[in-house]
């Protein structure tokens, strides 16, 4: 059914386009490999190109590099380490980004200290990659080794509670009631502890910049992968004490990031430190192995106990989590909340703490933090239904709450509950035999697994610029990001819709500095954020040419409000007479003028934020099937029910879903960053060791969108599907494979030797 | 505890000039020479001197695919191949089997589908279907899966691609799993609903 966007007023006509299944307008470049990204950009110029070497060691300090060796090779220029790196910006708070957590931020080739294994210590140049490389791979450097400690479990007794301040960190909810007199005195109760270790983002795409040098005093055009050229170019004018003209930061295709593109990564520093240096274009791209040497899911581990009334009524809730963080920063995820807001309890604890080790800085990974605590508690809840003699699904619904209990606040809208019937319903949940090892399929044991999920539906503050040229093309821009959520789609459809225009007819560009600012694409607020900026300066677009028509001659539009017009067909109509109609064409003809252009801005309603919880929600139900013999498990079926607001566009909507559904199935299965703390280094850092779903491994999945109208979320009534879609999916898994097998892993992955 | 680590002394000092050659490649149907090192892999010989840049770097290890090409028809990681090797060869990369503006049935597919997310890994994706395809081994979708399983997709738009390529394998139709050939509607939303 199609959809159309709150104001201009409703109207539902065929020439909507917003909540239709439309094809990407970026799509024909990124098939036809036309889609330029970051490696991609030519130059003004000869390029040259930098070559980054690691520390092999995780803790200690560098004595000496024989640079000499290396600079003697023709066509090497330059061996960069902090040896002759000038000292830049001398304050901690120049390297803080858009979204840093508190503590000091990494200062590549600062220093000589090496604070973890696989730290970037040089940056060599050379006129050709195959030069840099080569060189790179012989340069000798000499370490001395001092003792590191990249080990969780033995840094337990020195944890502390995790700071506050980091963008989207909510510190755990306030405890209520009495939770060890409550689980003390219940009928029925479980406690487990859940353990899951690092894993990394690992996108396609591998970080990387071309710096192109325009030879006209520093000005550079820097093209980066990223999820956010803005908060880019803010770092980097900081630390170089570049202006925004200086320092243009391009991003117009993110081949992925699922939050490693949050904070600017290194390779643009030394790309950037390397051209103002040489005053030369270059280019820095890490190589796979690189890709783990920065930021990550941390390592958690987590302790639930809930115990419930006679009849299954949740009494005692608690939820305790304690995260790996780096010695210089605290990261911080919200992990432990998401318990608390699908369940009310009258008895609650909640409690996340950290403890410091030798690695990098955690960093945001796709639905961070909630991924995490929902694996736990969902585990936890599957595993509570069980013990009160409940269907896991009647469980949920017996213990659904309507308000968030965590804040006493109600929802701006909720339909969790129809995600689990219609998610049923699709799944064919009625035909369950509860009992374990009940099901088989000749001789692999079938389990079928249930949980649901929630997100926070947030808004950040989002700029964007319409201009309508003479010949009637509307071009839109806003300096956003697509990493491959459909931004590029969405926002056209958007302006599309406002201005009542056919997609066709219009443009919208992104990634790029000389836009209206954006804030970086994460958190699933992208959708709701740009789109309500691009609504805005679209409607603005349009009062003005309200005002133009009405200087038309006998114009039937005369006396009309702006809020009793519509846009439809290239056509400014009045509501209540659609034949007063105006041709947008015709407008622009008689007013003469070259273009009409205007911006507009979105922002969160600090009022709403103080009244009500805003989230989206989700049901995963999933079918595997078990090989006892040998432990190993195949996810068959998925039907992932979700409610996130209004969906602008089901095609690429379901896209993310469908992608956040093989994420969780990733992290379910297959997914951990083996860390050999005698070494103090990740060992699988490739595509061949650090394992993820490839096409056999993934069957049939069913995405089912369960309506929201929703207009205090956003204005646009969009809650955002980046994230939500991977939440439940990890803990349906592993409780389908207890309905299997009889056998409950708390400790992911779930591979076969856990099953064995 | 304190510990010196010195990286292996080298057997020889690396030589003064690193020697390069030309090498001439014939890509989409047309002859290009290029001055490079022997060791220069087809993938940076595609990238970086023939600015060719729809080909994809995703590891440099022939471990996810993102680098498919065609070489006489058949799909290879160029990231593995020396691109002195590849002389005399046909070479067939994205930009060779369709333009923007004039995308093959494949391609075509693949956005009618919305087979891909950040586009990073979906030219190798297309190449390495045009090379199944090629190929004509694959009928089932069990089958295509398995043989589309060298490319990596971190977005997970796997069952997008599956129908993509399904749709052109069989001119629009599908192969179920009994053998009988069943037409699929153009579009691909049809387990996706919006209520």
């Amino acid at each position: 059914m199609s959809q159309t966007i709150a104001t201009p007023p409703t109207v539902r006509l065929d020439s909507d386009v917003i909540g239709k299944p439309i094809n990407r307008t970026d799509g024909p470049a990124k098939v036809s490999g036309a889609a330029k990204y970051a490696a991609e950009f030519g130059v003004t110029g000869p390029l040259w190109y930098g070559y980054i070497v690691n520390s092999p060691v995780a803790k200690g300090k560098i004595t000496k590099i024989h640079a000499d060796e290396v600079l003697a090779i023709q066509g090497v220029h330059k061996v960069f380490s902090h040896e002759n790196v000038p000292s830049f910006a001398w304050f901690d708070r120049a390297y803080k980004d858009d979204v840093a957590p508190g503590g000091s931020p990494f200062r590549p080739l600062h220093e000589p200290e090496i604070m973890f294994s696989q730290q970037p210590v040089v940056l060599v140049v050379a006129e050709t990659f195959e030069l840099a490389r080569y060189a790179a791979s012989v340069l000798r450097i000499e370490y001395d080794v001092e003792e590191h400690n990249t080990d969780l479990n033995s840094v337990i007794g020195e944890a502390f509670d995790a700071p506050r301040g980091k963008t989207g960190f909510v510190p755990p909810p306030k405890p209520k009631g009495d939770m060890n007199k409550a689980f003390a005195e219940a009928p029925h109760k479980v406690a487990g502890e859940y353990i899951h270790r690092a894993q990394h983002h690992n996108p396609m795409e591998m970080f990387a910049t071309t710096v192109d040098w325009l030879g006209d005093g520093k000005k550079m055009k820097i093209y980066d992968k990223t999820q956010g050229a803005p908060n880019v170019q803010q770092y980097l004018a900081k630390i170089f004490g570049l202006s925004t003209d200086e320092a243009r930061v391009i991003s117009k295709f993110t081949g992925g990031g699922f939050g490693s593109g949050l904070r600017p990564q290194y390779q643009v520093f030394l790309a950037v430190m390397a051209a103002l240096e040489l005053e030369h274009s270059i280019r820095v791209v890490m190589t796979r192995s690189q890709m783990f040497s920065f930021g990550h899911r941390p390592h958690t581990l987590q302790k639930l106990r809930i115990a419930t009334d006679e009849q299954g009524h949740i009494q005692a809730l608690e939820h305790k989590a304690l995260a790996e963080t780096s010695h210089f920063e605290n990261a911080t995820e919200t992990v432990v909340n998401w318990s608390g807001i699908l369940y009310n309890s009258p008895n609650t604890n909640f409690d996340y703490q950290l403890s410091k080790i030798d690695v990098f800085t955690p960093l945001d990974m796709r639905a961070p933090g909630a991924a995490t605590g929902n694996f736990a508690s969902e585990s936890a809840i599957d595993e509570m239904a069980y013990k009160a003699g409940l269907d896991p699904l009647d469980f949920r619904l017996l213990n659904y709450t309507y308000t968030d209990p965590t804040e006493n606040k109600p929802f701006t809208s909720k339909r969790l509950d129809d995600c689990l019937h219609e998610g049923a319903a699709r799944f064919g949940w009625d035909q369950r035999n509860p009992e374990p090892r009940s099901m088989r399929d000749g001789n692999l044991l079938v389990g079928w697994g249930v949980a649901s999920g929630c997100w926070d539906a947030s808004m950040q503050k989002a700029a964007a610029k319409a201009v309508l040229s003479a010949d009637g093309h509307l071009t839109v821009s806003s300096a956003t990001n697509d990493q491959g959520a459909g931004t590029y789609v969405i926002m056209t459809q958007m302006a599309a819709q406002t201005l009542g225009l056919p997609m066709e007819q219009v443009t919208f560009n992104l990634g790029d500095t000389e836009m209206p600012a954006a804030p970086v694409q994460g958190g699933s607020w992208t959708a709701n954020s740009v789109g309500a900026a691009v609504q805005n300066a679209c409607q603005e677009v349009g009062k003005k040419l309200l005002k133009l028509a009405q200087k038309m001659d006998n114009s039937p539009l005369d006396g009309v409000d702006f809020e009793d017009a519509q846009f439809v067909d290239g056509h400014i109509r009045a509501n209540e007479d659609i034949t007063r109609s105006v041709a947008i064409e015709d407008i622009l003809a008689a007013s003469g003028e070259s273009k009409i252009e205007a911006e507009g801005k979105a922002g969160p309603n600090p009022i709403n934020m103080l009244k009500y919880s805003m989230h989206s929600h989700n049901a995963a139900f999933v079918e595997v099937k078990v090989d006892e013999d040998l432990g190993t498990i195949h996810v068959t079926r998925v039907v992932n029910a979700v409610a996130a607001g209004r969906i602008l566009n089901p095609k690429t909507a379901r896209s993310q879903v469908l992608g956040g559904t093989v994420w969780g199935l990733s992290m379910a299965l297959m997914e951990e960053t083996y860390l050999n703390n005698d070494l103090g280094r990740y060992m699988n850092h490739n595509y061949a060791e650090y394992h993820i779903p490839v096409n056999a491994d993934i069957h049939k999945i069913d995405v089912i969108f369960v309506e929201e109208e929703d207009d205090i979320a956003s204005p646009i009534g969009v809650k955002g599907v980046g994230e939500i879609g991977m939440l439940g999916v990890a803990a349906a898994i592993a409780n389908a494979v207890y309905h299997a097998t009889g056998k409950r892993v708390r400790e992911l992955p779930l591979t076969s030797d856990k099953l064995l | 505890m304190s510990l010196h680590f010195i990286q292996e002394p080298l057997d020889k000092m690396p030589p003064a000039v690193v020697p390069t050659q030309p090498v001439t490649l014939n890509v989409n149907g047309q002859d290009q020479t290029i001055q490079i090192a022997p060791w220069t892999s087809l993938l940076d010989a595609l990238r970086e001197y023939m600015d060719l840049t729809g080909t994809k770097k995703g590891c440099d290890h022939g471990q996810c695919g993102a680098c498919t090409v065609l070489v006489n028809g058949k799909r290879i990681n160029s990231c593995l191949a020396l691109a002195t090797v590849y002389q005399g060869k046909k070479i067939e990369t994205i930009e060779g089997l369709g333009a923007e503006d004039n995308l093959s049935p494949l391609q075509q597919a693949f956005v009618d589908h919305d087979a891909f997310q950040c586009g990073y890994c979906t030219p190798g994706q297309i190449c390495s279907a045009q090379g199944l395809i090629n190929e004509g081994r694959c009928k089932t979708e069990d089958e295509v899966r398995e043989h589309m399983s060298g490319n990596l997709c971190r977005c997970g738009a796997y069952t997008n691609i599956l129908s993509a390529v399904m749709e052109v394998l069989h001119d629009g139709q599908v192969v179920v799993d009994n053998g009988t050939l069943v037409t699929i509607p153009a579009q691909p939303t049809k387990s996706s609903s919006v209520s």
